[in-house]
């Protein structure tokens, strides 16, 4: 199982190197998301990068440090400040055939290109029939204290434009994995790591040059009986300590990763409501029109009758993520926070 | 370039009072950086900050040289462009802290300062978000011909994105009664600005896409940066237009916080640091017949006023969590948990 590794309040931006695996076997998650970029990079000569700082620098959270030594900058490319240029870029380059894969320095950055992401890039394939194999990737989420600019959990904006598959890991060896898929995938795709995991978490990720995990595919990270906590992102870590702490006072609950928010693992989500029958629906996204409200109201509609109580949903406020680290903390839902709410639901 | 040398008696150079003032709010804006830097060591500034050490010439210039209701519009490197506002020190620092007492109660933090009673309409965490904003800012200005002017602080990375080209090319049309002000500090984060852009000297060789005189300047000269800051912002008022300033400087410190800048040439470091703003202009006032014990006396002014603003900051509590449901609209309320 992994554990956190540092405390809480590192955003890691600009920081340290980015480290290597332990001799265990073990990688951080910044360690997992770089070796799916290395490995497809040197699979397929198709695949290219581009970013701000990605080069010399490489890369605000250190993940393409290293690359450009080793792929040139003809496929590690430093852009300016353009991030509209900047999925443009990808787009254009995209449609005869490369695998371009953007980075976003912050995912809240994803919106300075988001006309050419919502309009173009998940539009263009339904008409023209070409496909376009991007991916854009950057850090999402909070409790870094880093405000509200730099804390976005955009997710649901991008699930609503149609044609992206959004993709949220949890773990280094789904991270790997999925990204993997990613860069494979002839959609576009967004690939949303979790900065508040990027140095926390480590477990022992697979090395085999081919280990893909599907998109699309949600998994039981605990098993339990009583409720089922399904969610995502940094917010699976989260659940997972409640689901221990909840254990100790003989409550058992069943994590679900939902791992990729779109397309949704509707199967995954409704076997396990069959199995506990009350549902907490976690996320750091919004509550409103959320991934969250769109996972309750599936349930609602297709397990209506395996349910013994309301379908609850836990999840900030529509309010910007506020900086001081009171305010953050009680923004998003914290480790008391799920315990209560699947004490609520239990008593049901 | 424009250039005045370090000849003290050059006419250009301002009148004592103003260089006194001008000395003194540079000495403050630099203890205030130093103090946030150890305050951050500390672990007591959360998150992340980027500081102005080296810069403090130009946002002191201009914040001289602006009327009290003129507006300030600045990045997330404003601590700086904020004081320079007279917004005092211990609201911002105790903002940096995430304190109740600070000036956003907490909400914001280092890079989103804002002071809408100083004219210091906010800073931008977003590259190149806020050029568009003062344009709208100068608009109104005119419309409601208050006479006000708008100052845009942004850095050189910022002009490489849309959002630039489109603020000055609508300022220009329009007149817009604003002074766009690039703080070149040769480098984005981590990457050299000329690595990425088109022309040598970012803004100033673009000027004249927007029918813009060039104005390149050393921004590490105060007395410079105040003539410049007088004359565009005078040019603004009088209708006669935007401005776009080039204020080539260097920042002493890494980008943000956790940088220790191993990007930058050593020889380029020291390069720069011998031409800090504010020991350059301290030694020109010295050699202008400007006692040395006058200057000591500021600094210890300063001095006092940082450890005066830090007790008061630290004495603030931790934001209350009360705060978070309030004004999230104009009428003070929210839809918490809606
Ligand atoms: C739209 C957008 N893209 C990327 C970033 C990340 N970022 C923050 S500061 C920065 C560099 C800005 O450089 P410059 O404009 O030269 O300002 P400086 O920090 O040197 O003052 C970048 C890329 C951002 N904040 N906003
Ligand atoms: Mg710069």
């Amino acid at each position: 199982m992994a554990k956190a590794q540092v405390e809480a309040g590192a955003a890691g931006h600009g920081a340290e190197p980015r480290g290597k695996r332990t001799e265990a076997g073990e990688a951080t998650y910044l360690i997992a998301i770089a070796e799916a970029l290395w490995e497809e990079m040197e699979r397929d000569e198709r695949v290219y990068m581009l970013g701000e700082d990605i080069g010399a620098y490489g890369g605000a959270f250190k993940v393409t440090e290293g690359f450009i030594e080793r792929f040139g900058d003809g496929r590690v490319m430093d852009t300016p400040i353009a991030e509209e240029t900047i999925v443009g870029m990808a787009v254009g380059s995209a449609m005869e055939g490369m695998r371009p894969v953007a980075e976003f320095q912050y995912a809240d950055f994803m919106s300075s290109g988001f006309d050419e992401i919502t309009t173009v890039l998940a539009r263009y394939h339904y008409r023209s029939g070409v496909p376009l194999p991007v991916v854009l990737r950057g850090p999402s989420g909070g409790g870094v204290r880093a405000s509200s600019f730099h804390s976005i959990n955009p997710e649901p904006w991008f699930a609503h434009a149609g044609g992206i598959k959004v993709i949220c890991p949890a773990f280094p060896s789904d991270a790997k994995g999925l990204l993997k898929s990613a860069i494979r995938d002839d959609n576009p795709c967004m690939f949303l790591e979790h900065k508040w995991i990027y140095r926390r978490i480590k477990e022992i990720v697979p090395e085999e040059p081919d280990f893909l995990v599907p998109i699309g595919k949600a998994d039981v990270k605990r098993e339990g009986s009583d409720v089922s906590i399904i969610t995502y992102g940094a917010m699976v870590h989260k659940a997972l300590e409640a689901a221990e702490n909840l254990a100790q006072r003989g409550m058992s609950a069943e994590v679900v990763d939902l791992r990729t928010v779109y397309p949704l693992d509707e199967d995954t989500v409704l076997r396990s409501i069959e199995k506990t029958s009350r549902a907490l629906v976690l996320s750091e996204s919004y509550r409103f029109l959320g991934i969250g409200a769109e996972v309750a109201a599936t349930i609602a509609e297709k397990a209506f009758e395996h349910l013994d109580a309301p379908v609850e949903r836990l999840s900030p406020p529509n309010i910007p993520v506020p900086f001081s680290p009171t305010l953050e903390d009680a923004f998003l839902p914290g480790v008391s926070d799920i315990e209560a709410a699947v004490e609520r639901l239990s008593a049901w | 370039m424009v250039d005045l040398g370090t000849d003290a008696t050059h006419p250009a150079r301002e009148a004592d009072d103003v260089r006194i003032a001008l000395f003194r709010l540079m000495v403050r804006l630099r203890v205030f950086e130093k103090r946030a830097y150890d305050l951050f060591l500390q672990n007591l500034v959360k998150g992340t900050s980027h500081l102005g050490l080296g810069q403090e010439a130009i946002a002191a210039a201009f914040g001289l040289a602006m009327r009290p209701d003129d507006y300030t519009f600045c990045t997330y490197r404003g601590h700086d462009h904020t004081l320079a506002r007279g917004v005092p020190m211990a609201p911002v620092m105790a903002e940096l802290l995430g304190r109740e007492g600070g000036l956003m109660a907490g909400k914001g933090g280092s890079m989103h300062l804002t002071s809408v009673e100083h004219g210091m309409m906010g800073s931008y965490a977003i590259v190149g978000a806020h050029l568009p904003i003062a344009a709208g800012a100068a608009w109104s200005a005119q419309v409601r011909g208050s006479g006000q002017v708008a100052v845009c602080f942004f850095g050189d990375g910022a002009t490489n994105i849309g959002a630039f080209h489109e603020a000055l090319n609508l300022a220009a049309i329009w007149k817009l009664p604003v002074v766009f002000v690039c703080e070149n500090n040769l480098y984005m984060e981590y990457t050299p600005i000329g690595a990425v852009t088109a022309v040598e000297h970012p803004a100033s060789d673009r000027a004249s896409a927007y029918g813009l005189e060039p104005i390149l300047v050393d921004g590490n000269d105060a007395d410079l940066m105040f003539e410049v800051a007088r004359a565009t912002i005078d040019r603004a008022r009088s209708g006669d237009g935007p401005s776009l300033v080039e204020a080539v400087t260097y920042r002493h410190g890494g980008h943000s916080r956790a940088d220790p800048a191993k990007y930058r040439p050593a020889s380029e470091e020291q390069e720069w640091l011998e031409r800090d703003p504010v020991i350059v202009y301290r030694a020109l006032l010295e050699s202008s017949g400007v006692g040395s014990g006058t200057l000591t006396a500021i600094e210890a002014e300063a001095e006092a006023e940082i450890d005066e603003a830090t007790e008061l900051a630290k004495a603030s509590p931790p934001s209350s969590v009360s705060l978070i449901e309030r004004d999230v609209w104009s009428d003070g309320g929210s839809a918490w948990r809606s």
